[in-house]
């Protein structure tokens, strides 16, 4: 099961790393979303993160009191994500997912299920992990969320991305992001002292393909190197 | 989800007025419950009252040992980890750790977690026609319908919902008392008195008034409850609902009980304190033997639907599982 890829040639480890690199940036910017769906076979990856976000809340705002019938008016909204400041409108129905996804275009928060079951849409607000699909966006005023894009550190991934790489920590990809978000919190909460705990604390996010077990292991990997 | 109107609140006064003045308005905390039944389209409120910047977070002694007041915001994972709670009350923490998941617990407050909502199936999809609750005088449809999570005490032909909760459950046992403002001053009200039977009127879960606002849950100095434990059994290991669960603590001298708390979970539309059982085990000595006859008590008048008579001897062994686990606490 387990899979460290200490057995393997270094070529092949490139190669995997790489292609493990790509899946998790499904979960990046769009542009590199659809680059991972032409290219298939993975080379190296660039890594795109932090999309400008001052622009693409400028291009809401813009385009919010044209568009917006009466019924729903918009609400100015401030936050920070991933670092940067954002100012956009929002529509009081919208969710803190909705606002990452939809308005701000960063797809790596995933929608499972949209009813806090599965935590596929984990982010970190304010330092601590919660459901985005089931906050609304305009609570979030003056806070700091931090998503999946705002993990890595320029190319070089978050201690937690590279465990998950290293331990095969996914199959279909589908569950990660939520999962790498909710790790990070894991392991600063301290709950990571046995592999009964890191499984009861991560019990919040569910991975359908059953990676589990290497989950286990990429999050008890990356505690004891972040200890 | 239908459209609001979202209202920030400063304080406690601002949200109630706020609430008084709208009929359908309704109070957002953490919204783990409310968002979701509004996407449902179970909750359609016309105006969210956000009360999460009201400084109603903390978690602190009352003046002369008079125990503990958690404030309404303070969060299920704050509460749960918070010393004073570990200490005097693990049962407390035990029942919050229970629930949910870590993600929902960072959201979810305490003041939210008493008014959550049945997690019946027949009302939280409206997709379903019958549900006195959702719906007065529509039905129950898990009345002879999919009722495996469904109550055993309790519970009417109206409806037989159950209460989600754990840390209701843990507050029942301590004697809990809800604190609660509105537009025309403050009231207590004892948890035992907070939440409701079905009867003819399953569509009210609580005697709270549409404008007020739970501010604090007190929890009386209950020296004994440093020797408490909360039980949940469900489907699976972790993040689900109870089946069936108890929070129990007891006071033992000289391996008699002096003075017993248990009450249940997952069987009826309220936290269920075992008042039955508690009576049985006072003043007899700590043991199975005791414990079973108590819990024989508190289920004499138990009554099961096709999918959910096994709760009632589930219910009788975790009432025994759950008192041998706090006798054998030091």
């Amino acid at each position: 099961m387990s899979s460290s890829g200490d057995e393997l040639p270094d070529e092949e480890r490139t190669l995997r790393s790489s292609i493990a690199l790509d899946e998790i940036l499904i979960f990046g910017s769009p542009e590199t979303r659809r680059r991972f769906l032409k290219q298939v076979a993975g080379t190296s990856a660039v890594i795109a993160v932090g999309p400008r976000l001052g622009l693409f809340a400028q291009k809401i705002s813009e385009t919010a009191g044209a568009s917006a019938p009466a019924s729903t008016a918009k609400l100015p909204l401030q936050l920070k994500i991933n670092g940067k400041d954002v100012a956009v409108e929002v529509d009081t129905r919208t969710t803190l997912l909705d606002l990452l996804r939809e308005d701000l275009h960063l797809t790596g928060s995933k929608k499972g299920c949209d009813h806090g079951q599965c935590g596929a849409c984990t982010v970190l607000v304010n330092g601590r992990r919660i459901n985005s699909c089931l906050s609304l966006a305009i609570v979030h005023e003056g806070d700091e969320v931090t998503t999946i894009e705002g993990l890595a550190n320029g190319e070089q991934l978050h201690p937690v991305q590279a465990a998950f790489v290293e331990h095969d920590g996914f199959q279909c990809g589908y569950c990660t992001p939520g999962q790498i978000c909710s790790a990070v919190a894991c392991i600063k909460e301290g709950h990571v002292k046995s592999d009964d705990e890191i499984r009861e604390w991560m019990s919040g996010n569910l991975c359908r393909c059953g990676a589990y077990p290497n989950i286990v292991d990429a999050i008890k990997d990356a505690a004891a190197k972040s200890a | 989800m239908n459209p609001f109107t979202y209202t920030r609140a400063a304080d406690p006064q601002q949200a109630t007025q706020a609430s008084a003045a709208n009929a359908s308005a309704k109070f957002l905390a953490g919204g783990t419950n409310l968002i979701d039944l509004m996407k449902m389209g179970v909750e359609r409120p016309t105006q969210l009252v956000d009360v999460n910047r009201l400084p109603l977070a903390q978690v602190e002694e009352l003046p002369n040992g008079g125990g503990i007041r958690i404030g309404a915001l303070a969060r299920n994972s704050d509460v749960a980890e918070h010393p004073l709670i570990v200490q005097r009350y693990p049962v407390l923490s035990q029942a919050l750790l229970a629930g949910a998941s870590p993600q929902l617990r960072n959201l979810a407050t305490t003041g939210g977690n008493l008014l959550q909502r049945t997690r019946c199936y027949y009302f939280y999809d409206p997709a379903f026609p019958q549900c006195n609750k959702r719906q007065p005088g529509s039905g129950c449809g898990a009345l002879d319908g999919f009722n495996r999570i469904h109550a055993i005490l309790g519970q009417s032909e109206q409806c037989i919902a159950t209460n989600p909760s754990d840390m209701n459950v843990a507050l029942a046992a301590l004697d809990a008392v809800v604190q609660v403002q509105g537009a025309k001053g403050t009231r207590s009200i004892a948890i035992a008195d907070f939440h409701r039977l079905p009867g003819n009127t399953p569509n009210i879960d609580t005697n709270l008034q549409a404008d007020e606002l739970i501010t604090a849950v007190d929890l009386p100095a209950i020296p004994f409850a440093t020797r408490s434990h909360y039980l949940k059994v469900r489907d699976r290991a972790s993040y689900a609902f109870a089946l069936v669960s108890v929070a129990a603590a007891l006071d033992v001298q000289n391996g008699k009980i002096n003075a017993a708390r248990v009450a249940l979970g997952g069987v009826a539309h309220k936290p269920w304190r075992a008042q039955r059982a508690e009576a049985v085990l006072v003043g007899q000595a700590v043991g199975e033997k005791t414990f079973r006859a108590a819990a024989e008590a508190e289920l004499a008048p138990a009554k099961g639907y096709k999918h959910n008579s096994f709760k009632i001897e589930l219910a009788k062994r975790a009432i025994v599982r759950a008192l041998s686990t706090v006798a054998a606490t030091r």
